[in-house]
């Protein structure tokens, strides 16, 4: 039996990070570390001195937590199927070493989103550990949440890679980067709840996957009733990744089989 | 009396010798500086959609930081002057933003010119000096940050953040700020190798965003842990601009300025000297 061609595409993923791990981890652990210390307990300090009807007797550090693993899925999704789709097409080139093999652009998109679902799901993992050792929520909710935030994270990744390979000019993802990504962190809930916004705001930050992924995390980590019904929210995300994947196939097959 | 004369020729003689060797000419910038300011103006005139998302960045800060978490802290007291939480973050975003554009525009697309474009090898070719490069490259990434931060300021002055008479030297606070860093990121780009490097960038980058007083005052932290976070040079950005934005002046400004300056002009000196060695080979 042979291996099935996507799974090469994942090997070569495998064999590039085994010698530019050290960076990504220092990342995986020091990101949820240095947040939930500065946003959760920095800033919580001068959160929980007020009474709060939103937060309740929640502490702001319980609130964020969950939003904070959401969000960091979706940061490492669009760090992974950004710049290394440009790269393989524009600058390593490394695509079309790949296309000149019996591989397609499908098994490339296929390999990239199997290696982007394992990364997601140890970075998820780790910000679960971290959650629980801040003392955030218990570890069984904690690492309950992780494949909601890895989905999270797929949603983003598919669209992401569709939009790299579509884009020509490489100051425009910058722009992209600045102008979408961090609004997307910023506006997705995590923080606080987008029903503070201006009323004309909060349509467009529910239209973000980051807000769906958000509300689901933390609706399993500490049971705040979420706005629409759970298969909802796992819909919106589930389709978000679908529509992506099929742009993502059809923007990699226009740049790579011209 | 005409030996005296000789002993003071051959001193300033060896004396200029001495500054020869000790600043050579290639670390001494020229007017050609502005050279390479013209090329990026004629780069960017494409690219203009860069510039207007460095400005909405810290604009978009404002309104999540400010107005979505400003209901939920309330008011914040420092320097015994009670104020929103909006006012409070407003001149630390500026800072940390001012900070951030300098780390962005000063590094990968340096990295990018000097190993894989190769534009400052062809710029060597003509009179321009290494100095010359070293000097534009700043200049431009000033010339931008300052552009950045009266938008802002002017922000704030409009959504009433900001009363204070003062608050226009907030933007040399941030353009002092923006040299500061982006003379330290082109520093250390000198010193990287490959693209993975950029990760311990965000290192430093990340801790110093989240622990420089930013988003809430030093005294939350306990007392032993303060003077760490004081070695933050943010910090130091982020209670310059303050002080410009809320009107309220001490000595300990001086120190902050200080530092600032002290550390940009450590960084353009390790510029120079690093760019005549892989540059010059």
């Amino acid at each position: 039996m042979t291996t099935p061609r996507p799974l090469l595409v994942v090997e070569a993923e495998y064999r590039f990070y085994r010698r530019t791990w050290r960076g990504t981890v220092l990342t995986t652990w020091l990101r949820p570390i240095l947040f939930l210390v500065a946003m959760g307990m920095g800033l919580g300090t001068l959160i929980d001195r007020n009474t709060n009807e939103i937060l309740g007797d929640i502490g702001y550090l319980a609130f964020i937590a969950p939003g904070l693993m959401a969000a960091s899925a979706m940061q490492t999704a669009i760090t992974e199927s950004s710049w290394p789709v440009r790269t393989g097409i524009k600058w390593r080139k490394n695509y079309w070493a790949q296309i000149s093999t019996p591989l397609t652009p499908g098994d490339l998109l296929t390999g990239l989103m199997i290696w982007i679902f394992i990364r997601l799901l140890f970075v998820s993992t780790a910000f679960a550990v971290v959650i629980w050792i801040f003392g955030a929520a218990p570890f069984g909710k904690a690492l309950a949440a992780v494949p909601a935030a890895t989905l999270t994270g797929m949603a983003f990744a598919s669209p992401m890679a569709a939009l790299a390979a579509w884009i020509k000019e490489d100051s425009t993802m910058v722009a992209l980067f600045r102008f979408s990504i961090i609004p997307l962190f910023l506006f997705s809930g995590a923080f606080f709840p987008i029903d503070q916004l201006p009323n004309f705001l909060q349509p467009i930050a529910m239209i973000s996957p980051a807000w769906h992924g958000v509300e689901l995390c933390r609706r399993i980590i500490i049971d705040i009733p979420l706005t629409l019904p759970v298969w909802t929210e796992v819909g919106y995300l589930a389709a978000a990744l679908a529509a992506g994947w099929w742009a993502a196939g059809r923007q990699l097959t226009r740049r790579l089989l011209v | 009396m005409v030996g005296g004369g000789q002993a003071i020729d051959q001193t300033v003689a060896r004396m200029s010798l001495l500054l020869a060797r000790l600043f050579p000419p290639q670390s001494r910038p020229t007017r050609r500086a502005g050279r390479l300011l013209q090329r990026n103006l004629l780069v960017y005139k494409r690219i203009w959609l860069v510039i207007i998302a460095g400005f909405c960045e810290p604009v978009f800060y404002l309104f999540a930081v400010g107005i979505g978490l400003g209901s939920f802290v309330g008011e914040v007291t420092t320097g015994g002057q009670t104020l929103s939480y909006a006012a409070f973050v407003a001149p630390g975003l500026l800072a940390a933003s001012a900070m951030n554009g300098a780390i962005v525009e000063s590094t990968f697309p340096i990295f990018f010119k000097l190993h894989y474009n190769r534009t400052y090898d062809a710029m060597l070719a003509t009179p321009m000096r290494v100095a010359d490069i070293t000097v534009g490259e700043i200049l431009w990434a000033q010339l931008r940050a300052g552009i950045y931060a009266c938008g802002f300021l002017t922000l704030m002055y409009l959504t009433g953040l900001t009363s204070s008479p003062w608050a226009p030297g907030a933007v040399l606070g941030a353009l002092l700020v923006g040299f500061t860093f982006s003379a330290a990121g082109f520093a250390a780009v000198t010193f990287m190798r490959t693209w993975h490097d950029f990760d311990m960038i965000q290192l430093v980058i990340l801790p110093l965003f989240l622990f420089s007083g930013t988003f809430y005052p030093l005294s939350v932290y306990p007392p032993f842990l303060q003077p760490i976070m004081q070695i933050s040079p943010l910090y130091h950005g982020t209670e310059l601009l303050r002080a410009f934005t809320l009107g309220q002046f001490d000595w300990t400004l001086t120190a902050h300025i200080g530092v600032l300056a002290l550390m940009g002009s450590v960084a353009v000196a390790v510029i120079s000297r690093r760019l005549v060695g892989t540059l010059l080979k």
